[in-house]
């Protein structure tokens, strides 16, 4: 085994997504390093949240194969597709948070679930959570008493909540105002820098992209496939592909001034 | 940034202590993951406390929240027996988040939850009040879309009343039918172990004639709607609020009660008296076929008994109880509806409530038509 060369966080090869055996996505290949910050892009209705439902294990691979740290998802058996679940946090587009548990309880429940920690550890654990993404003393709220932002903060909390090597974002920024939604990239860049974990970010919000994005791929509806993939401002400034600088400058195909 | 997945199994969180001068090392090495076992300091804190303590990483290839706690763990024990503990050596991030353990606030919860008894009655009070102002209110307002409406026909979704009726009638009638002809079969089995001792067999037609048209057919049926159909109104018209589509139709003009109210009560208006009918010869047939079969009386002979006595009052009285109970199966499944909370808790606590209100409204009119039918001799 090379050494130098780091596995992998996530290799997609000769990925087909979609549902029912039509495929939506075909011949997806792409790969994710370890404590990047990776963006998926594309336009409404191009297969975003289908690619990572696969991803994720909600959904079957219909061909070809994913593979987590150098281990296949696809052909994993049942206790280490568990195990490789324990590998992942996911903050869902409307962030999911269990309406009826506070949120300490909503981060205690993975807790309960895959460690062996005492009930105070859980809770401790539950505080440390919340305060890392600027919540501290909301443990005893329920979800519905707090605001949008707050339950993206909340999700992402629970996301954290058992260390997760892989953290995927469905559309973090949807729904969130400006502010709100730049507080939230800064605290993927925190939680991506602090422990090294890699981030997998569904989105076509530009500025997200161009601030906190490492690399990205562009998927595209009628190609049904990635159309471009690399560093969001190489691919902005120098793509010769009109759909590519179309998604990137808003349609507005003229070069980009240079921004500060 | 992280090492790659192993083949291999991954070196086992260790903590070590090792005495140095006068202070004790605290060795941490191995892969701390919060999923896998790790020391515990409970088990590893000496005896006789050192003066100083330095916590020192060799070999740590992997740390989480895991080590997180753990540190925790040691700083308090330090604390609690006066120790200076030195933690200089480990990583920036673990010590950074180390601190978010020293201010476990907690800010007080909102005030809409009940803190003690007397907050808890009162707010009840309040809450029956502003409930009592709510029925009151969505009548007021069900009976205006109803006059607005008779004035303009066209307006009226016949489409979703229709789609409404197959739902809550047609596709009722299977469970409808059981329940009803089974009733008819016990009715007829408790009334034949007594009339028998007394050689009147024949009256069991006249028990199951009378008891399912003046009572068991619209009681029965309203219980299984109010199950099945009231509270589908009160999940459906939940949700709907839970997704803002009835703050779109009101910012749209359209008032929610004619759009999504009247449509469901006419529906079960119109349904209920049928279904009921159809009870009532269900449940006849039920009796009908036990006294046959148990009590040797022939169909011709229950069906000649029944008619001397059950007549078109009868049959009256079961349809008026079954309008009504339509109307308050339709009135509590869609005001629950209105009234749930955004959430996926509200649309459940709005069916179970739509449910029991109108179970409770349904007996509690059945007792007072029963005292009005006897005022009035029906």
């Amino acid at each position: 085994m090379k050494n130098d060369v780091p596995t992998p966080a996530i290799q997609a090869i000769d990925l087909a997504c979609g549902y029912d055996g039509v495929p939506l996505l075909d011949h997806l290949d792409f790969t994710v390093e370890p404590g990047e910050i990776f963006f998926i892009c594309g336009g409404s209705g191009c297969g975003k949240s289908t690619l990572l439902r696969h991803l994720i294990g909600l959904q079957p691979a219909l061909d070809g194969d994913i593979q987590i740290f150098g281990e296949s998802f696809v052909q994993a058996t049942v206790e280490r597709r568990r195990a490789l679940l324990k590998t992942f946090g996911v903050l869902y587009q409307g962030s999911a948070l269990w309406s009826s548990l506070t949120l300490e309880e909503n981060i205690m429940l993975p807790l309960e679930e895959y460690t062996d920690l005492s009930r105070q550890d859980r809770q401790r654990v539950a505080c440390l959570k919340l305060a890392q993404v600027g919540l501290s003393g909301f443990a005893d709220y329920f979800p519905s008493e707090i605001s949008g932002g707050m339950k993206k903060r909340a999700g992402l909390a629970r996301a954290l909540a058992l260390d997760p090597q892989i953290v995927f974002f469905d559309e973090p920024s949807a729904g969130l105002d400006p502010i709100t939604s730049r507080e939230l990239d800064e605290l993927i860049v925190q939680v991506s820098s602090e422990q090294g974990t890699t981030c997998v970010i569904v989105s076509h919000e530009l500025a997200s992209i161009f601030s906190i994005g490492h690399r990205i791929i562009l998927l595209e509806k009628q190609a049904r496939t990635i159309i471009a993939a690399g560093p969001p401002k190489e691919l902005a400034a120098h793509s010769a592909d009109t759909r590519v600088l179309e998604f990137l400058h808003r349609g507005d195909i003229a070069p980009p001034a240079e921004s500060g | 940034m992280l090492p790659p997945m192993p083949a291999t199994d991954p070196p086992p969180a260790t903590a070590d202590l090792r005495s140095e001068d006068d202070h004790l090392v605290l060795v941490v090495s191995g892969e701390w993951r919060i999923t896998r076992p790790r020391p515990e300091w409970s088990r590893l804190s000496p005896a006789t406390p050192p003066t100083q303590l330095r916590i020192e990483p060799t070999d740590l290839t992997h740390w989480d929240t895991s080590l997180v706690l753990f540190v925790a763990a040691v700083t308090r024990w330090c604390r609690e027996h006066d120790i200076a503990c030195d933690q200089s050596a480990l990583p920036a991030a673990l010590q950074r988040l180390g601190k978010h353990f020293e201010d476990e606030t907690r800010l007080p919860v909102p005030t809409e939850r009940p803190s003690n008894f007397i907050a808890m009655v009162g707010r009840a009070a309040l809450d029956s009040y502003r409930k009592s102002l709510q029925y009151a209110r969505f009548m007021g307002e069900c009976t205006l879309s109803v006059l607005f409406l008779l004035r303009h026909p066209g307006k009226f979704r016949w489409r979703d009343s229709l789609a409404e009726m197959q739902r809550c009638g047609a596709m009722a009638l299977p469970i409808t039918g059981l329940i009803a002809f089974l009733v008819g079969v016990i009715l007829a089995y408790s009334g034949a172990v007594i009339l028998r001792q007394f050689g009147g067999d024949i009256w069991v037609a006249d028990l199951v004639g009378v008891t399912m048209t003046r009572e068991m057919a619209a009681m029965m049926t309203a219980i299984v709607l109010a199950g099945r159909t009231g509270a589908a109104f009160a999940a459906e018209i939940g949700n709907m609020r839970a997704n803002e589509e009835v703050d779109a139709l009101t910012t749209l003009g359209i008032r929610p009660i004619d759009f999504l109210v009247i449509p469901r009560l006419v529906a079960l208006g119109v349904m209920m008296p049928l279904l009921t009918l159809y009870a009532n010869a269900l449940g006849v047939v039920g009796g009908m076929a036990i006294a046959w079969g148990l009590l040797e009386i022939p169909p011709q002979a229950f069906w000649v008994e029944m008619l001397s006595i059950v007549d078109l009052s009868d049959l009256m009285t079961g349809m008026i109880k079954a309008v009504t109970f339509g109307a308050i199966i339709g009135f509590a499944g869609c005001l629950r509806g209105l009234q749930a909370s955004r959430s996926s808790a509200g649309v459940g606590e709005a069916a179970t409530s739509a449910v029991v209100t109108a179970i409770l409204l349904i007996i509690v009119s059945d007792a007072i038509f029963a005292v009005i039918f006897n005022a009035l001799g029906w």
